[in-house]
Formats: C-alpha cells, structure tokens, sequence
C-alpha cells in the first residue's frame, strides 16, 4: 500500500503519507500507556457511587449515618448534599437537566443516589452498603411505544407543567412532497413496500470504563481534572459553566484512553462528584466506574423504533422514501449532538440513491432507561440512517423480485452529479458510487456467491449475501450550522518548528486509539518534509492546547487534520520569507521541493526547512513586519462535512438446526479520499465491521418489565471475541473531498456504521425460504431460530414475544 | 460490620523475576494487588466477571484472569506481566509482532492480550488461523476487530520459528 513516490526518512518513515508503525506502540506494548486509573497521586482518595435498584421510585429517606462513621470514609455525599452547592442537577448536551445524585426520585436502574469519599476502592465500596435508602417503588414506563399514553407514569415531574413523557417532534423534508411520490408510484403500477424495525438499544462498551481523578488545589483554587474525556476542552468550559469555577484555573487533562467510541463525550454524574469530593476533602480523588456501572448507566446507542415506507416504480427506480421515528431517549435527553439536529444527522436517510422526495418525522420521549443515545460510533445517527434504508432497499428488492445488487446499481447517484444536493439539504461533497459497489462485487465474487447460494439452498442449507451502500458525513462542522452548547465546531492546532528543525505541533483532538500521534506527524511530514519521527503531537491537556471540540463522529482528520495541513502551510509561508531574504531574491522565484524552498531554475540554490528554522531563530535581519522564529496556529472552520462512503458484501451460513449464524467472509471497499496512513484506516476498518457483526448478532441492552437493565455484564451484554468474526477482505477507491486542504474524509465510523445492514441483509438473504422480511437484531440463535418459525422476537423487552 | 474482618495477610510474589513482599487484604483481588501495592499498572482492570481479559498475566506460566484470583492466592507464585515480557536483547517477539502488524490500537487489551498469545505459542508453536482465534477468545478487544491481532501472532510465531517474517 506504500505510495513509491513518497521519499522516506533516515528512519524508514514515509516523509507524508504512506504506512508507517506507529509511534504511540512502544509504550503501550511495554505496559507504560498512562490511563486514568494509572494516575496516582499523594494522598488521593476513592469514590464509589450508591445506584438504584429500581427504575422509577420515590426516595423517602436517605440514612447516610452508619456509612460516615466507618472509620476509612472521608465524605458521603448525596442529592442534598449537591442542592446545597446548587449541583443536584447539571445540564446536559441537549439543554435538558440530569440529575447528578437524585433528589426526588430515581428514574432509571443504575441511577446515581450518593458517592462516597474513602482511603481506598474497596472501603469506599463497602461503605456503599451502610447507606440505607428508603425507597417507594413507582409505574415504570419501560415500553417506549406506551411512553405517551395517557396513563403512563411522568417520569419528569421534576420538569415544572410536564404531564407527559414527549420530549421533541421532529421533521426533515418535504411531507407533501413525499405524498405526491407515493401516490403517483401507486398511480403508476409500482410499489410501496413499508417495515417496522427497531435499532436496538447497544453500548459501546470500551475496555476502558469511565473515570475521573479530580484535585482542587485548596491553596491555588486550581482544579485539575484527569479524565478519560474525547472533549477535553469542551469539558473544561462545561465545568465552568456549571459549577462557576473559572475556566483559567482548570485543567482537563485527558490521558492514554482505552476506547471511548462516543461513549466518553458526556460529563457524567462522577465526574461532578469526584470534583465535590476533591473540594469536601481538600485531597485527589479518583473515581473508576466498574463494567456493571458503565454498561447499566452511561451513554447508550440507538433505541430507535424506525417505520419506513419506500416507493418504486415497478422497474425499480426508487421515487421516494418516508420514514417515522420512535426515540428512546431514556430518563434524560441527553444525547450528544449538534444543537440544531435534534436526531443527529438521520435525516442522511435518504443514502446513497437518487431520489427526489423525502420525509422524516422523529418523535422522542423519556423512558425509564439511563440516557445517551448517540454513541458507539454512530457518526450522530448515520448509522440508524443507513441501516434503515440498506435494509428497506433489501426488502424493495424481495417485493420486486430483483437482485439487490442490481436494484443498488440502478439507484447510486452517478459521479457527474456532485455536489450533489439530497432531498433532505445534505451536500454530498463528492463520489463514485458505482465504482465502489462493483469492487465489491467483483472482490466477492458475486455472481458465483449467486450460484453456490442456489445450490446450497436446493439441498435445503441457509446461506445468505449481504449487500449494503453507505454515505455519511463526517467532519462536524461548519460553525454558522454546527454548535454543541453554544460552542462552535472549529478546531484549533498550534505548530512550532524548533532552531535545530524538531517540530512539536498541539491539538485539540483527543486519540482515544485512534493513532493521532502517528497520523498528525504524518500530515506535518507531509506538508514540510519534516521527518514524522521529528514531529511530536500533543494534545489531551488543555493547559497546553488550543481549543477545539475533541474526538466524535469521524471529525478529527476533518476538521483538526484540516487545521493541521493549514498551520503547516502558514509556516512553509513564512519560511518561504526567511529563504528569499537568506538566499537574496524574491519570494516570488522561489518554489517549493519537498522540505526545501529553492530558487526557480536553480535547484542548487536553496534552503531546507531545517535550515529556515535556524535562520528564523537567528539574528538574519527579516523584511519589515515579519517577526522571528517559525511557528504558525490556526482554527479551521470546515465548509461542510465529508462525505466518504462504501460498499460492503456479507456472506453468511446458518445451522438450521441451531439458528446460530456464522460469518464466512466479508468485503469491505471504503472510500475515504486519500489515506494519510492505510495501515490505521485499514485498522479502523477491522475493528467498526466487528462492532457491525456485534450489533447484527450478538449486542442489545434489554429490559424486563421492572425497568431492570439486563445488560449489565459481560456475561449478559454479549461483544464479539475472536471466534465469531473472519479475516477481512477491504477495498479501496480514492475520491478526494473537494474542499478538504488534503482531500481526506473521516473514516472512524464508517464501518461500524455501514456494516449492521449488511450482516441483517445476509441473514434475511438465507432466511428467505421461510417466508419472513425481515428480523431485528441482534440475531441470536433464538432470534433467528423464532424466525424461522415465522414469529421474530421484540429484541428490546425481555417481556413480550 | 464488615470493614474490622478484612485480615491482613504477607503476600510474596516473584514479579517479573524480582522477589516482592507486601501486604494484602485477604479479600485484595490480584490485579489490584500488581496495579495499586505493586504499582504496576500495565495489567489492566476490565470486567471483574473473567469476560474480557485485559487483566490476564501469567502464573507460574499460565494466563490467569487476575481480576477473579485473590493476592493471596498467588503467594509463593512466578507471576508475569506485561511489564516482563520484554527480555535482555529487547522486545519478545509477540511485541514486535504486535507493533508490526498494527495489532493495537488503544492498547488497553494489549498486555492481556500478549500474556495470552505469548502461552498460546509455547503450547503451539505453529497454530492455524483457528488455533489463535480458539487461543485468544477469552480475550476481548474493541478496537481492531481482531484480524491484525492474528496477523501479530503469526508474526511472532514465525519470528520465534526462525522463519522469514513480513508485516
């Protein structure tokens, strides 16, 4: 994969673009990483945090008398505790309240009650167990389809007039227009196909759960926050704003993170009480969430019930598509998003097909379930948006009796389109759709897949082939459109280039394995010809960074990779000054040779960035009004989101006789513009198909009928292991984003968000002699074994068959 | 009450090859044992239900999930972590491999990942596809979907093999 035309360093490194190990791996390999629950200092204490047992209950009394007096507890702190300070409740990302430690009642199983200050993890713990909470146990409301009935309890009463559990309604597209299609495709002989599906509640479930260590300094009024944050910086403005510390005397910083796959952008109800608790006790205090915690209460994904209708002419040319939408938003709406897009970006629903009519209405209500909602690597929902209409363009094809792929190719939008302009107000910046899919097919081997399915199916074996198209758009966002909390989505990145040549450049994106030591090494390699090993990358420290929105949604090589490739630019500019005013000419006969400004015509005669670097540094007299030294910043504020997309192939084999499915083979042909290091996009790949095959198969958050969280364990959540995913088959074009200084798109996500489809689509493909549309995940043994039996379980409820 | 019945036992380990003697609860878990008496912090603590396996270090040779194994059980043990896997002459070979075929990418799985692959080859030095997916699934990884994790044991056991390797 290693581009020839890039020259490489005395070290072996590509100088730009190319393969290159990564420079984070000595560390992490050796056992040196520096996580969160790593960060020990003097005399630091331990949280643990009280959680309900029950779903939705009145707190009658809360008796924290026996739990103070136990001889190695610092502080017990509950919701009285916190409305003395007036932070019982704090804010959310969507302008809602949560409870930080509840007051009045709890609303979810697993929702914070009280937190205690001890001498070490487990005393902390065992003092969790002389706290006695008088509880009266009320209604729940688990069922989100029974959320706005009129008898269903007002989980919200904390909420002055609120009578109901409604939280927003939501509209994209043109409804009439959409009607008109319909009725003219029925008009017309074709079709309309409509299914019900659910996107099951998941968790991304990092390896690494959340924590903080928290330290105000009682002398300095300084707080310093280790914390396992994407949004380092977004979190110290948060901090400021909600507890009134001054953001100057805070620091966040966020070190080695173990996965955070959207699961680490909230501020949750620990992180507030580690900072209370550094504060009560005038010492460090360290607060780790055990599996249980992080599966049972942090940010969730997903939980949309999904209806959608599709029209066609009978040749099966899509006219128009409509989709409503049920949000399950839990107790809290706390999803994290785009102020503006109160579903996230879901209405990209209408994917990667040329089509002029769309509608969607999304309608969301609390529910006695913990809050989140856009995570797991879900690009703000694009990951719900490609699944419904992968999978609503599959069961098209079945109603027309059409191939799917062939339905696809008839449908992509054409590459002379872009920009390309969707029935929802989406610029899609640029594309080859039907060069990706074809790839794919012809990696696959579709048309003898075809073949070997049909033989197979004769002699009464299920195997099935998946096909599913994606676009997204990542890089979030333009500021005129995109702001969390009132903070715009620029990101700003600082770069210095030392006397001797040395570069240290400083972002506000957050790795959290994502490689950015490497990649962003990369980009400045590629822009000055500085060896990447000669670059160092900081960043997770807000005290030495600049401020930017953090990791999420594919938005680092975006947006921060954006900022990069300019800062860098501004600092070949300036060198460009210091090279004519060393060598004596005019900038205007210089030109730039990787590395090296030299004169026109005279390659001899020239300066190496090197070089430029010391002369900035020394006493050469510059032109007027050009100051010394070579360093540049810059904020990038993107025009618009990329684009990138794929065309992804499944092929799976089902035991009939036990319903368990296994993934045979799967091809995946990304295009993400140029890749700045295809060993880490290719890595990112890997690992979102196997978050695709986990979603499909295996993952879901259920509930019983109590409200109870049946998902709180490893031994209940279910993630893939080695076993049940093959070796990988990926493909590549290369179609770069037009406004990108590099031409690169986000690729985080891509194929967590591209593959779910394609593994259902595989499934429902084997399943089809037995008469059944469509089945929703995860499709477990029972799942598919009740499939075949004509009767698809509801996969959210552990209560209704 | 329970905090006066957490007895206070001497725990001596020989870690990574050095002699180490502490206190322990008798209800102390391992791998907080290594990480917060020990201080070493490469042995990650991940599900406390012996699930995903970054806690996992070897003793007496054997992966043991070290977040269901008490201190206290290990006394008179060789136990071995991440931070020993790296031998005189340099990294082992399963680290290399690890680096090489991009086979991390967070790296909080990684050290339990390694002890796992590292026993895994010194039972089966030449192990298929299969063998190392069948090896490794008590191991859990979020990030890289496994593939080059299995690239990075092959790597390693046509190192140790003494075979031409490429990444």
């Amino acid at each position: 994969m290693t581009d020839t035309a890039v020259p490489t360093s005395a070290a072996g490194n590509p100088i730009g673009f190319g393969r290159m190990l990564r420079k984070e791996d000595v560390r992490f390999v050796r056992g040196h990483g520096n996580y969160v629950d790593d960060v020990q200092l003097p005399g630091m204490l331990h949280g643990a945090i009280l959680r309900s047992p029950y779903a939705h209950a009145r707190i009658v009394s809360i008796d924290t008398s026996e739990a103070e007096a136990h001889p190695k507890v610092h502080a017990v702190i509950t919701g009285a505790t916190l409305e003395t300070l007036g932070l019982a409740w704090m804010p959310t990302l969507s302008y809602d309240t949560q409870a930080v430690l509840a007051t009045d009642k709890v609303r979810f199983h697993g929702q914070e009650v009280a937190f205690v200050v001890a001498e070490d993890r487990y005393s902390a713990r065992d003092a969790l167990n002389l706290i006695d909470v008088e509880y009266e146990p009320l209604p729940v409301v688990v069922d989100a389809k029974k959320a706005l009935d009129a008898d269903a309890a007002v989980i919200r009463d904390d909420k002055d007039g609120k009578t109901d559990n409604h939280i927003y309604d939501w509209e994209a597209g043109d409804a009439v227009k959409a009607d008109e299609a319909f009725a003219a495709a029925l008009a017309d002989g074709g079709v309309v196909v409509e299914q019900e599906m659910l996107y099951p509640r998941s968790h991304p479930a990092p390896m690494e759960t959340c924590g903080t260590v928290a330290h105000m300094d009682p002398i300095t009024g300084k707080l310093v926050l280790w914390s396992n944050t994407q949004a380092p910086h977004a979190h110290r403005t948060v901090y400021a704003m909600v507890a009134g510390l001054p953001e100057h005397k805070i620091q966040v910083i966020a070190p080695d993170i173990g996965g955070g796959f959207g699961n680490k952008v909230p501020i949750y109800p620990g992180y507030v009480c580690s900072i209370v608790g550094s504060i009560v006790t005038k010492r460090p205090v360290k607060w780790m969430e055990d599996r249980s915690e992080n599966l049972m209460s942090t940010g969730f994904a997903r939980d949309y019930h999904m209806k959608g209708r599709i029209a066609a002419t009978k040749d099966g040319k899509i006219l128009g598509l409509q989709v409503d939408v049920l949000a399950d938003h839990g107790a809290f709406h706390a999803t994290a998003q785009p102020t503006n897009y109160p579903a996230g970006f879901f209405h990209i629903f209408t994917g990667s097909y040329d089509y002029g009519a769309a509608h969607c209405k999304v309608t969301a209500v609390y529910t006695n379930k913990a809050p989140g909602g856009v995570a797991y690597a879900c690009s703000f929902r694009i990951t719900e948006a490609v699944y419904l209409v992968e999978r609503i363009v599959d069961c098209l094809a079945d109603e027309l009796g059409m191939d799917p792929a062939e339905l696809r190719m008839k449908n992509l939008i054409q590459p002379e389109q872009f920009p390309y302009t969707t029935p929802t107000g989406w610029e899609y910046d640029s594309g080859d759709y039907p060069r990706a899919l074809q790839l794919a097919l012809d990696m696959a081997g579709y048309e003898e897949l075809r073949r070997e399915q049909a033989e197979k199916r004769a002699k009464g074996e299920l195997m099935g082939i998946g096909i599913s198209f994606f676009t997204e758009g990542v890089g979030a966002g333009p500021r005129k459109h995109m702001d969390i909390l009132g903070l715009g989505m620029a990101d700003g990145c600082e770069l210095r280039i030392h006397p001797t040549g040395k570069a240290q450049i400083r972002l506000s994106v957050q790795t959290q394995g994502q490689g950015h030591e490497t990649t962003f090494a990369q980009i400045v390699s590629h822009q000055l010809g500085i060896p990447p090993e000669d670059v160092e990358v900081i960043h997770g420290d807000t005290d030495n960074t600049p401020f930017g929105l953090g990791t999420y949604g594919s938005r680092s090589t975006p947006v921060s990779g954006a900022a990069a490739a300019v800062v860098a630019e501004r600092v070949r500019e300036k060198a460009k000054i210091i090279a004519a005013t060393a060598l004596e000419c005019s900038v205007d006969d210089l030109e730039w040779e990787l590395g090296r400004w030299q004169v026109k015509g005279d390659p001899d005669n020239g300066k190496t960035i090197q070089e430029l670097a010391l002369l900035a540094h020394s006493s050469l007299e510059l032109p007027e009004g050009v100051e010394g030294h070579l360093d540049a910043s810059a904020v990038y504020n993107p025009p618009n989101l990329t684009y990138p997309f794929g065309a992804y192939i499944c092929v799976v084999d089902i035991d009939p006789g036990t319903g368990m499915v296994k993934v045979r083979r799967f091809i995946a042909v990304d295009d993400c513009g140029p890749r700045i290091n295809p060993m880490i996009v290719e890595g990112q790949v890997h690992g979102g198909l196997v978050d695709g095959i986990g979603m499909a198969l295996m993952e879901v958050i259920a509930f019983d009928e109590n409200g109870t969280c049946l998902g709180g364990s490893y031994m209940d959540y279910l993630l893939p292991t080695p076993m049940e995913v093959p070796m990988f088959e990926l493909g590549e074009t290369v179609t770069p984003s037009p406004h990108h200084p590099l031409g690169c798109k986000g690729v985080g996500e891509s194929a967590t968000v591209g593959s779910p489809a394609a593994v259902v689509n595989a499934v429902m493909d084997a399943l089809k002699p037995y008469g059944v549309r469509h089945a929703d995940m995860p499709l477990t043994p029972a799942q598919v074994w009740m499939t075949m039996q004509g009767r698809p379980l509801r996969t959210d409820l552990a209560f209704t068959d | 009450m329970s905090h006066d019945h957490h007895n206070s036992v001497s725990v001596t380990v020989t870690v990574n090859g050095e002699q180490r003697t502490a206190e322990a609860e008798g209800r102390t878990l391992l791998v907080h044992f290594l990480r917060d008496t020990l201080g070493l912090t490469g042995t990650h603590w991940g599900c406390d239900t012996s699930n995903c396996g970054v806690c996992v270090v070897a003793v007496d040779g054997v992966p043991m999930k070290s977040c269901t194994v008490l201190a206290a059980m290990v006394d008179g043990c060789e136990v071995t972590t991440v931070e020993g896997l790296e031998g005189p002459d340099g990294l082992h070979p399963i680290q290399e491999g690890f680096i090489e075929c991009h086979g991390l990418q967070c790296g909080y799985c990684t050290p339990g990942m390694m002890i796992t692959a590292k026993w895994l080859l010194e039972q089966n030095p030449d192990p298929s596809e299969h063998e190392i997916r069948d090896g490794l699934s008590g191991q859990l990884c979020r990030c890289t979907g496994y593939h080059n994790i299995v690239e990075a044991v092959r790597f390693a056991a046509d190192k140790l093999n003494n075979k031409e390797v490429s990444a």
